[in-house]
């Protein structure tokens, strides 16, 4: 007899406890090949789409549109022609009757953020997976670790990973001193060594590209490859608009416009993201770290550091990614590299990449690294 | 010790005591036209007091006051023309016509304002003389309260505080023998609200109110005993009202004649010149001259108070909130 | 995962920080430290149910207790924040408004209009609030509309820790008198708050939770009953939205309308008694500014006319339920 295989309803983040089902992209009968989106969800703070984990056909939908669905609920069953209906259905009955939805309380909170205490600096960060050789997680300016919700479990399949709140962001101590990209990627040196991670594989995303560049510079070894996603540092322009609003919002309504340029599709900045970000910008001391970098790192409208002419000179791997409706900071950054740098661009997809198109972004990663 | 008056004190004195009288005598007159909005307390008869207390405060010290609040914000050293102005409902005044007679403030000058609640000022005196012993400030507090708000809690639960709390506050009561149309012989239970000190556990005298220099030392005495971290007193002033409870009060509860013998034997303008004249410390003709002043300062408030514009449509929303 | 804390601790933390911060801020009320003049325990209660404990030894002379006089005291502290302190004080239960109301909103409130805009009255006079202890009917009441009525105050109800902390440190910070209101059922309630100091606006509700169906604007407590009736009505493909003003003065009228323009249905519930309610004016803005939206009525669910009773049996058929949240919306949907 064939597997039967159910789809359900992801987890993603620590806080989902649930989602809803925006609708499916295939339909009952369709040919499914593995790692192809199959139905859209939605969290409080993200839409996204789950995607088969084997190929087969997509025998069941068992929930429609608008229904909410604890998270390891049976959304659909994917199984090959030959299984018949009554299997599958027995299949539905006895997940649903084993199935119990993890309670508050009950849950399995799996790995949780830590704080460390770098040269006088509290840094808050999450490490998943063990072993291999290790990876770091950058994210860009006004983010945080939770940037990687949708990458940093997948990444750390085979080796430990490591997401930080750079000082400013997040919870992490909210003096960014003069707010360098070199005092930035200092203090992730300074971070890798207190956390005893000698040498890693940097993934920087925006202005933590940036910082993954710079890193590289001045403290290479430490530094295995680099992986830029829609990254700064690599040519001048960039959407001041969207960084003197990030630094202005103080509201809802100010904010949720200029977000709309971080994604292709902005119906995905949902009203938990806006609220999130306003909670972390109406922390004491978050308005000067973002006034401070912004007037550090983008003066008169304009990246103040190029770094893309050294890329070749550092002798590491460097896979360059971006969206291409990229609205923040122009795709034609990466398509401008030369030489020795694998550019991926990804379509239809905006500055948020990573979350965009998290399947894609975190296969790219894998294969990258081999 | 109360500080020794100079002859520049006696004159600045008689000026403010003389302001006031003016001020409120105009205003008895201008009521009576019809074209001045509201209702008006005055406070003709019982300037000695407002004038013995404040001569004693610095601008940083704070004082509370009543709805008969006029005499006290001269004396604190609210500027009278505004008031004028305030009184007839201008956008110029004090208040920019916001408040009227009754709730004329000015916090630069340490005006916490007149009430129309009664005794509402107790617990705010309490709390600006908090705010200075907690500042380490060798301010005071003083709340004018009269015969009627002597009978209020707030009074009661605001000498109860001061007390507890060893504050700078002088709680001076202005006993003109009425409230409203109601006696204070019928109103207050004991003999003088003075010897409700005791039940506080704070000192308290009673003062003859006609006469300036009782009121003076008494109130410096307490003044500076709060000064020094001596905590809170009680001073009674003794006094008379002029003019009705509000203007437009026939007094009929009054004894014949009861005003018009206090006015001719006790006045404490009257006492006041005539005892700075006769000891040669002051000479006739130099409070002439504060006379005539203080009548053209007058004339020329209500003259521009005539004039001036009265707050309009744009007014009416602003100023409830800081911010909103 | 953020750092969870309870609602109590939250205010606590909000009311520690702000008084590091500014050397302005007092706390002063009957007990908040407990102990004052007697030969025990100095700080022996921190409150009568334990806020503002620790505070006393932490701020040396700022944490001041009061002898039960509360025109006094909430009138002191009207006072002091007349010549620049930020005197937070509380009023142990909102139902002793009876004996001090006039130092509230004839001074407090009054001051900066009547004074034609030239005082300045940071006052912030916190409050327990609502039903739930079995404290009969002198120890159990709402009263924020009794506050919101008022031109000149600015009033306070928060739902959660999050916003407990946010909402005072704003309300200590603002320069307008506030009125801070706590319902004593959920201090012991637990939540997501950051470690920093933080602020949250005046005037922005927060949309709890989004949905086409049904608005629910809740209040306070009101908001987890809401909260429960929407996990019961989504089984029933019913999707709410919940929206919780935190402040009722000032009124974030636009979300509300919003969201109701969207669902076409309003629930508003309300702990307080009916008649001139937040639920009769919310109610009474939809119906005024979104009328065209209207699908079906709208529904206050709101305690009844009568005094908090004290026998849990009544006191429980008083407080607005979930299941009446769930029969309301279900009669809404259904509706023509």
């Amino acid at each position: 007899m064939s597997a039967i295989y159910p789809i359900t309803m992801p987890k993603w983040g620590l806080s989902m406890q649930e989602g809803k089902v925006n609708g499916w992209l295939k339909q009952v009968g369709d040919t499914i090949e593995a790692g192809q989106e199959i139905v859209e969800v939605e969290s409080e703070k993200i839409a996204g789409a789950v995607e088969a984990v084997a190929p087969g056909l997509l025998r069941r939908q068992l929930a429609s549109e608008e229904d909410v669905l604890p998270v390891g609920g049976l959304l659909g069953v994917i199984a090959d022609a030959s299984v018949a209906d009554g299997d599958i259905d027995a299949f539905v009955t006895e997940f649903q009757s084993n199935f119990t939805p993890a309670g508050e309380d009950e849950e399995d909170q799996g790995p949780t953020p830590q704080k460390i205490e770098v040269k006088g600096r509290k840094l808050r960060y999450l490490k998943r997976g063990e072993g291999g050789e290790p990876m770091v997680l950058i994210h860009g300016f006004g983010g945080d670790l939770n940037n990687w919700l949708f990458n940093h479990e997948a990444l750390a399949a085979d080796r430990a990973v490591y997401a930080l709140d750079l000082p400013g962001h997040g919870e992490s101590s909210k003096d960014v001193g003069e707010g360098s990209l070199e005092a930035l990627a200092d203090t992730v040196a300074d971070f890798m060594a207190a956390v005893g991670v000698d040498g890693a594989h940097l993934v920087g995303h925006s202005m933590g590209g940036a910082v993954a560049l710079m890193l590289a510079r001045r403290h290479p070894a430490r530094v295995r490859s680099l992986s830029l996603i829609c990254s700064a540092g690599l040519g001048e322009e960039i959407n001041s608009a969207y960084i003197d609003g990030f630094v202005a919002a103080g509201n809802r309504n100010a904010l949720k416009p200029v977000l709309a340029d971080l994604f292709a599709d902005s119906s995905l900045v949902t009203r938990q993201l806006v609220d999130d970000l306003l909670k972390y910008k109406r922390l004491e001391g978050v308005g000067q770290a973002l006034s401070t970098l912004s007037g550090k790192l983008f003066v008169n409208g304009r990246q103040s550091s190029v770094l893309a002419q050294g890329l070749g000179a550092l002798g590491k791997p460097v896979l360059v990614i971006w969206g291409e409706e990229d609205r923040i900071i122009p795709v034609a950054h990466a398509r401008a590299l030369s030489g020795g740098v694998q550019v991926e661009v990804l379509g239809n997809r905006g500055h948020m990449v990573q979350m965009e198109a998290a399947n894609d972004v975190n296969r790219v990663i894998a294969r990258f690294l081999g | 010790m109360t500080k020794q008056l100079t002859r520049d004190d006696l004159l600045k004195a008689y000026r403010t005591m003389r302001t006031i009288r003016e001020f409120e005598e105009r205003l008895h007159t201008d009521f009576a036209t019809g074209e001045i909005p509201g209702f008006v307390h005055l406070y003709a008869g019982e300037e000695a007091s407002a004038t013995g207390v404040c001569m004693n405060l610095g601008p940083d010290d704070h004082i509370a006051s009543t709805h008969r609040g006029h005499g006290h914000c001269i004396a604190k050293g609210v500027d009278p023309v505004g008031m004028m102005a305030e009184i007839w409902g201008r956008k110029t005044g004090t208040c920019k016509g916001k408040g009227g007679s009754m709730h004329i403030a000015d916090l630069s000058v340490g005006m916490l304002g007149a009430n129309g609640i009664v005794g509402g000022g107790g617990p705010l005196v309490c709390g600006t003389a908090l705010a200075a012993k907690l500042r380490g400030q060798p301010l005071v507090s003083v709340c004018f309260f009269g015969d009627g708000a002597s009978n209020q809690g707030t009074i009661f639960e605001a000498m109860n505080l001061a007390a507890v709390w060893k504050l700078p506050v002088i709680f001076l009561a202005e006993n003109n023998g009425y409230a409203e149309a109601t006696s204070s012989n019928f109103s207050v239970a004991c003999a003088n609200i003075a010897d409700r000190a005791s039940a506080f556990g704070m000192p308290g005298v009673t003062v003859d109110g006609f006469d300036f220099f009782a009121v003076y030392e008494a109130a410096g005495a307490a003044i500076e005993r709060a000064r020094q971290g001596g905590g809170p007193s009680l001073v009674e002033v003794k006094l008379s009202r002029y003019y009705g409870h509000f203007e437009g009060d026939q007094q009929t509860y009054r004894a014949p004649g009861e005003v018009q013998n206090i006015r001719e034997t006790k006045d404490c303008l009257l006492q006041f010149a005539r005892r700075v004249t006769s000891n040669g410390q002051i000479g006739q003709a130099e409070l002439d001259a504060i006379d005539a002043e203080v009548k053209a300062l007058i004339d020329a408030s209500v003259v521009k108070a005539k004039s001036d514009p009265k707050p309009g449509e744009a007014d009416l929303l602003t100023d409830v909130y800081v911010s909103y | 995962m953020a750092r969870k804390i309870t609602y109590q601790q939250a205010i606590n933390e909000a009311l520690d920080q702000e008084m590091s911060r500014d050397q302005n801020v007092i706390v002063m009320g009957e007990d908040v430290a407990g102990g004052a003049g007697s030969p025990g325990e100095q700080d022996a209660w921190g409150g009568v149910l334990g806020v503002t404990r620790g505070l006393y030894h932490k701020h040396p002379g700022r944490v001041i207790d009061t002898p039960i006089s509360e025109s006094g005291y909430v009138g002191a502290a009207v006072g002091a924040a007349c010549c620049g302190m930020r005197p937070v004080a509380e009023l142990m239960f909102v139902d002793f408004l009876g004996v001090c109301f006039d130092q509230i909103f004839n001074q407090a409130a009054k001051f900066r209009y009547m004074f034609g805009g030239k005082a300045e009255t940071p006052v912030v006079i916190r409050a327990m609030y609502g039903a739930g202890f079995r404290a009969a009917a002198q120890h159990s009441q709402c009263l924020y509309n009794v506050f919101t009525h008022i031109p000149g105050l600015k009033v306070v109800v928060p739902s959660n820790p999050y916003d407990a902390k946010g909402l005072l440190i704003q309300s200590i910070r603002d320069n307008d008198p506030v009125i801070f209101l706590e319902h004593k059922a959920l201090y012991t309630m637990e939540g997501e708050v950051p470690e920093e100091s933080y602020t949250v606006p005046f005037g922005e509700a927060a949309v709890v939770r989004e949905g086409h169906d049904i608005t629910i604007v809740a209040l306070g407590r009101m908001v987890q009953k809401a909260q429960e009736a929407a996990a019961e009505l989504q089984k029933a493909g019913i999707h709410c939205e919940i929206i919780d003003p935190r402040t009722t003065s000032p009124l974030d009228t636009d979300t509300i309308l919003e969201s109701v323009e969207k669902t076409g249905r309003l629930i508003v519930v309300d702990e307080s008694h009916p008649r001139c309610s937040m639920a009769s004016d919310i109610a009474g803005l939809a119906a005024e500014r979104a009328f065209a939206s209207l699908k079906a009525p709208i529904r206050q669910i709101t305690g009844p006319h009568a005094p908090v009773p004290f026998s849990d049996a009544l006191e429980e058929l008083y407080i607005p339920s979930a299941a009446k949240i769930v029969a309301a919306a279900k009669s809404l949907k259904e509706y023509r």
